[in-house]
């Protein structure tokens, strides 16, 4: 069993490089911004899945039920998702002013503009 | 944890890895945004097999409804495809990323086992939140218990980020509205999705009032009560129009509203040391703790609700009142 205990930890490992490589690889904005989002989820799935105990049920006190899974993480990442959903509508409005000022989302045509507008008039 | 769960949480996971492969490979954002959607609906899943009821809500509702939403109406502006790169090198990304990732599975090994009880996570703190916060709180929801309660002031600042997202949104963007009355087109203009979702639409208002008052006692919450009842409006916009929308819930009330909740928060805190505690310490609200506590966490989850759902309905408003067209 010593592979399943480890499962969980190893595709969360997985997920959080896989958001990495979009994140450093993608030449789109928007696909950064989701990149940074699977990034986000695979730190929720790690905190979670410290917080499951074997046996337990979700932490809410009812009548004959001994073992309960820790409910400390559950909390922290509830308030995480909402937070990130807040974040990544900042980081989408910020997209759309790029657009709207660059006429692009891609990092390198952003980044040749940029050139070009500081070698400026002589060049 | 029992096998039949195990099975369930290994092949959903494995679901996950997939769906994040297809997300790397494909070139159209349309498609991209759409499986982030499945992306986070499935992490839902998870959540329920890994006993988080509450963030499981969260996710579905945010992950698999808000934030598809909001990217849907940013690529709407930004363009659907991604371009293709000449001379693109993918071998230095990759060599960084499996370097990394090898690092880190290097580092699980010397965790605990999952699921196992007596990992160091289990042992401090969430025994005093597990065994005592029914009789010191007195409501049955732990996550609520602490959330609200023992780790108020999180919740407080996470709030407040909100807030300043919504701030920041409203400053980039800012909302248009456009001046012509309200429109009922006559015809309606999209028949069948008008009378859905004007049958919907009461209901989830409802089941967002349902997870506001019940999150005491079962899983819900300010938070979620919040994006739900968002929502119901994001409903409303899409199948009617903007200009409806706004009429029905004019932008500059739910900005005070959007405020007004924060302060409810803070206000309680404030309320409370007037009355001789701690900022926060509900113990003190009403001559029985049990009952100032039960008192300063449905108020406080009301200010939180208030919040995010007023946040999540501006910056939907800020989005599309960008794009040149009614979605």
């Amino acid at each position: 069993m010593m592979t399943l205990e480890h499962y969980n930890y190893w595709v969360v490992i997985f997920l959080m490089m896989a958001g990495f490589y979009i994140l450093i690889d993608s030449n789109n904005l928007i696909k950064k911004i989701i990149g940074l989002n699977i990034f986000q989820t695979s730190v929720f799935m790690l905190y979670i899945s410290l917080g499951k105990v074997a046996g337990g049920t979700a932490p809410i006190a009812a009548e004959g039920i001994k073992t309960y899974s820790n409910p400390l993480p559950h909390v922290l990442i509830l308030t995480a998702i909402v937070v990130g959903i807040a974040t990544t509508s900042l980081a989408l409005a910020l997209v759309i002013r790029i657009k709207e000022s660059y006429d692009t989302v891609q990092e390198n045509e952003i980044l040749e503009l940029d050139q070009i507008a500081d070698e400026g008039p002589q060049a | 944890m029992s096998n039949i769960n195990l099975l369930i949480d290994i092949v959903l996971l494995t679901m996950l890895v997939f769906t994040t492969v297809a997300i790397i490979r494909l070139r159209s954002l349309f498609a991209i945004v759409m499986l982030s959607g499945v992306y986070s609906l499935l992490s839902a899943n998870i959540f329920v097999i890994l006993d988080a009821v509450d963030v499981a809500f969260t996710e579905a509702a945010v992950g698999a409804g808000i934030s598809t939403v909001l990217m849907l109406a940013t690529i709407g502006i930004t363009g659907y495809e991604q371009k293709k790169r000449r001379n693109h090198n993918w071998i230095a990304p990759l060599t960084v990323v499996l370097i990394t990732g090898a690092v880190l599975v290097y580092g699980t090994l010397d965790m605990p086992a999952f699921t196992n009880p007596n990992d160091p996570i289990h042992l401090h703190v969430a025994p005093r939140y597990i065994n005592d916060s029914p009789t010191e709180i007195g409501i049955p929801n732990m996550v609520t218990s602490v959330l609200a309660s023992y780790r108020g002031y999180d919740t407080m600042g996470e709030v407040i980020v909100v807030f300043a997202a919504l701030i920041g949104v409203l400053s980039l963007l800012g909302i248009r509205e456009k001046s012509s009355a309200p429109l009922h087109a006559e015809p309606p203009a999209r028949p069948i999705l008008q009378v859905m979702a004007k049958f919907m639409i009461p209901y989830i208002i409802l089941f967002s009032l349902y997870v506001q008052f019940h999150g005491d006692f079962g899983p819900g919450g300010g938070f979620q009560a919040g994006v739900i009842f968002s929502v119901a409006i994001i409903l409303y916009t899409l199948t009617f129009s903007q200009q409806d929308a706004m009429a029905l819930v004019p932008p500059r009330v739910l900005k005070r509203f959007a405020a007004i909740g924060v302060l409810i928060y803070g206000g309680t805190g404030v309320v409370s040391m007037f009355k001789g505690g701690n900022f926060l310490d509900y113990n003190v609200l009403v001559d029985d703790p049990l009952h100032g506590q039960h008192y300063g966490i449905l108020i406080i989850e009301f200010g939180v609700g208030l919040t995010v759902a007023c946040v999540m309905m501006l910056i939907f408003f800020a989005f599309i009142s960008r794009g040149d067209k009614n979605p």
